[in-house]
């Protein structure tokens, strides 16, 4: 939880580099292999985002997007559909950032790993399946040029095209107004909360 | 109009609109585990923050510790540390533990509702996906992250949007040798594992109506693998019936009013869905899966579909998954030899799932097949605990099964329980993902205990019916 994404700091706009990963229905398992779980801290995950498949991958003498050195240094990663489903370990968001990814933009994704992204504040941002194949092409084609994922606008440009994408209004506004760390934003609600409890029947035993 | 139960409770709980379509929503029961939890116990010490009500919050071991010996410390380092760190958090935080040594421990999912902890009309939120098994009372129950773990315990409250509600009838009746387990895979075979996404599932008809508590358990634990957040069947007797005198369902006059509260709470017979699918339940085959999601699945009797039968756009992913199980389309999955046979989980671990495997055993002299390790992992130590009192375990050691301690064990093979390679493991779990069970190389069947077991003791993946009616079976 602690990075060096400052809690409370707006997330408007993500540049960089971008990474195109192909495939359907990624889950957490693969994105953050369950042995990583046993640690009690997040630190350290980054190295090992994506580890057996880049390891297969390796092993077959084939290059893993991760480890492709046209997308060193990537902060965006493109992906396709249901990007995130399984498990609901946060590892697997927790993983991708402190890897340096600071975006993922695919063509829908598992709802937990969104959510979990938003706590970590890294935009999850959705488009067609057209855009994608689109913005993969590109992003496997060009070398260096920088993709921007824009929150006001929401419009994704790369290379000189620009694409349109969706992002849920609450998490676009949490993400735009620096409140996609909760906590204090849950708070506020102070007495709220009392009242509320003692409405629901069963929160008070029944009293 | 009438309202459904998602939106009664969901409105019941609302603390305070946030934006847009998004909700300060309160949660009335936290289950956490040591697994998702180190991590928020460490961000609430850094920002200085109490548990809001601790006695909401409710702790267990259940995805690191091992299953053939609960004695401390455990053999791996990391699980140890893990499960001491949880102990030594929930010491400083005030949260009630079910501990291993009172022989209350077990996965999060069966405790929950074995302790009466799981009632109609709650949200209840867990660090663990599968918290829609809970949905089975009647509750809104979703997984969450670390993070959210964090919020919930510094303030009872998450964000929340609404869903949308798709029902989901099963009418009819089973046909014999179909299980829960049969008719939540055969649903996410028809609709795949995206149905889901922004809704919630309510599951009804005659067959859900009919299906006990465990059973709506089994089928509500699966509603997150078909892709929405939370899956729920509307309260009624069967519910009452299995809460009544649980350590904490509500006594005396309390129970009075609360059976009332969860009758108000049950979907109108006038509620709008979303979208609603209706399947017959005499339709459904005992099911296994084929590739790599739990939807890649089919009926025992199938064969495993052919390219063509996907669009275009999939096909690369079913190629993958093929070729990964190293199966080949048009083939049949009878016969598939297995390494493993694995009988336990949040999704099958509990009383009437091992009753149903004993009672397919006993008195038959069956064995597991030579080289087949077939493990029996009960759910909760309350679990093994009534199996050997009613001595179903000498049935299932008889047979060839190792009798485990209670927890997750091989279901995602965070403890010593793993494959090997790439072994095929029979299994009643619920994620056949790659790598699932502790070898990135492992591959998974999923299927109904009693599947499970037939396959070990043939060896090789076998539709239980065809052993139903053997001869020695009357030797009872
Ligand atoms: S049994 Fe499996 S799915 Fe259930 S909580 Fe444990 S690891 Fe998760």
């Amino acid at each position: 939880m602690s990075n060096e994404a400052s809690r409370g700091a707006a997330v408007s706009q993500v540049s960089g580099r971008a990474i195109p990963l192909t495939g359907n229905d990624i889950d957490t398992d693969r994105i953050i292999p369950a042995r990583f779980l046993k640690a009690i801290t997040f630190e350290g995950l980054g190295e090992n985002a994506f580890a057996d498949e880049r390891a297969s991958a390796k092993a077959e003498g084939r290059v893993h997007p991760l480890d492709d050195p046209r997308f060193a240094g990537g902060a965006v990663l493109l992906v396709n559909k249901n990007f995130g489903c399984g498990s609901s370990r946060e590892h697997a968001p927790q993983a991708l950032r402190r890897y340096g990814i600071r975006a993922v933009v695919g063509e829908s994704f598992g709802e937990i790993f969104a959510g979990n992204c938003i706590a970590v504040g890294m935009p999850c941002v959705t488009v067609s399946a057209e855009a994608m194949g689109a913005l993969q092409d590109v992003a496997a084609a060009e070398t260096g040029s920088e993709c921007s994922v824009n929150l006001e606008t929401k419009t994704i440009t790369f290379a000189n095209q620009q694409f349109p994408c969706e992002i849920n209004e609450g998490a676009r506004r949490q993400f735009v107004e620096g409140r996609w760390d909760a906590t204090d934003v849950l708070m506020q609600a102070g007495d709220a909360i009392g009242k509320t409890a003692e409405k629901v029947p069963y929160f008070g035993g029944w009293a | 109009m009438g309202k459904t139960l998602y939106e009664k409770v969901f409105d019941m709980h609302v603390v305070r609109p946030l934006s847009e379509g998004q909700y300060q929503v309160l949660v009335g029961l936290h289950l956490i585990h040591e697994v998702t939890s180190p991590a928020a116990f460490a961000d609430m010490r850094e920002r200085n923050l109490k548990i809001r009500y601790p006695n909401r919050t409710f702790a267990t071991q259940d995805h690191a510790n091992p299953t053939t010996s609960i004695v401390r410390p455990y053999a791996d380092a990391e699980n140890e540390a893990q499960v001491a760190a949880l102990e030594a958090n929930v010491d400083e935080f005030g949260v009630r533990y079910f501990s291993p040594t009172r022989g209350e421990q077990g996965i999060v999912h069966v405790i929950g509702p074995e302790q009466g902890l799981t009632q109609p009309g709650m949200i209840i939120v867990c660090g663990d996906s599968h918290t829609s098994t809970h949905g089975a009372f009647g509750a809104l129950a979703f997984g969450i992250g670390t993070s959210q773990v964090r919020d919930v315990m510094a303030t009872q409250t998450l964000p929340m949007s609404k869903f949308k509600v798709r029902k989901i009838e099963v009418t009819g009746k089973l046909k014999p040798g179909v299980y829960a387990k049969d008719v939540a895979l055969y649903i996410m075979q028809k609709m795949g594992v995206k149905a889901g996404i922004g809704y919630a599932h309510e599951y009804a008809g005659s067959v859900i109506e009919n299906f006990s508590m465990e059973e709506r358990l089994t089928l509500c634990n699966l509603a997150v693998e078909a892709g929405a957040r939370c899956g729920y069947v509307n309260p009624d007797e069967t519910t009452y019936e299995y809460l009544r005198g649980r350590p904490y369902a509500p006594k005396a006059e309390a129970w009075d009013k609360a059976v009332a509260f969860w009758n108000s709470i049950r979907s109108d017979a006038d509620a709008q869905y979303d979208d609603h699918v209706i399947f017959a339940g005499e339709d459904i085959e005992p099911m296994v899966t084929w590739g790599v999601a739990p939807d890649q699945a089919m009926g025992i009797k199938g064969t495993v579909p052919q390219l063509a039968d996907y669009e275009e756009h999939e096909r690369a992913s079913i190629e993958d998954a093929l070729a990964y199980m190293d199966f080949k389309p048009g083939q049949k999955l009878e016969g598939t030899k297995i390494d493993v046979a694995f009988i336990g989980s949040c999704t099958n671990g509990r009383m009437s799932d091992f009753e149903a495997v004993a009672a397919f055993l006993k008195g038959r002299n069956l064995k597991v097949a030579p080289g087949v390790k077939a493990l029996v992992v009960p759910g909760s130590q309350k679990v093994r605990a009534q199996l050997i009192e009613k001595g179903l375990d000498k049935v299932f050691t008889e047979a060839g099964f190792e009798f485990r301690e209670a927890g997750c064990s091989m279901c995602l093979a965070l403890n010593p329980d793993k494959l090997e390679g790439r072994q095929v493991c029979a299994s009643s779990s619920n994620r056949n993902f790659k790598g699932r069970q502790g070898s990135p190389t492992g591959r998974t069947l999923l299927m109904s205990p009693v599947m499970v077991a037939a396959s070990a003791i043939k060896g090789e993946v076998t539709d239980p019916r065809t052993m139903f009616e053997a001869p020695a079976a009357a030797a009872e």
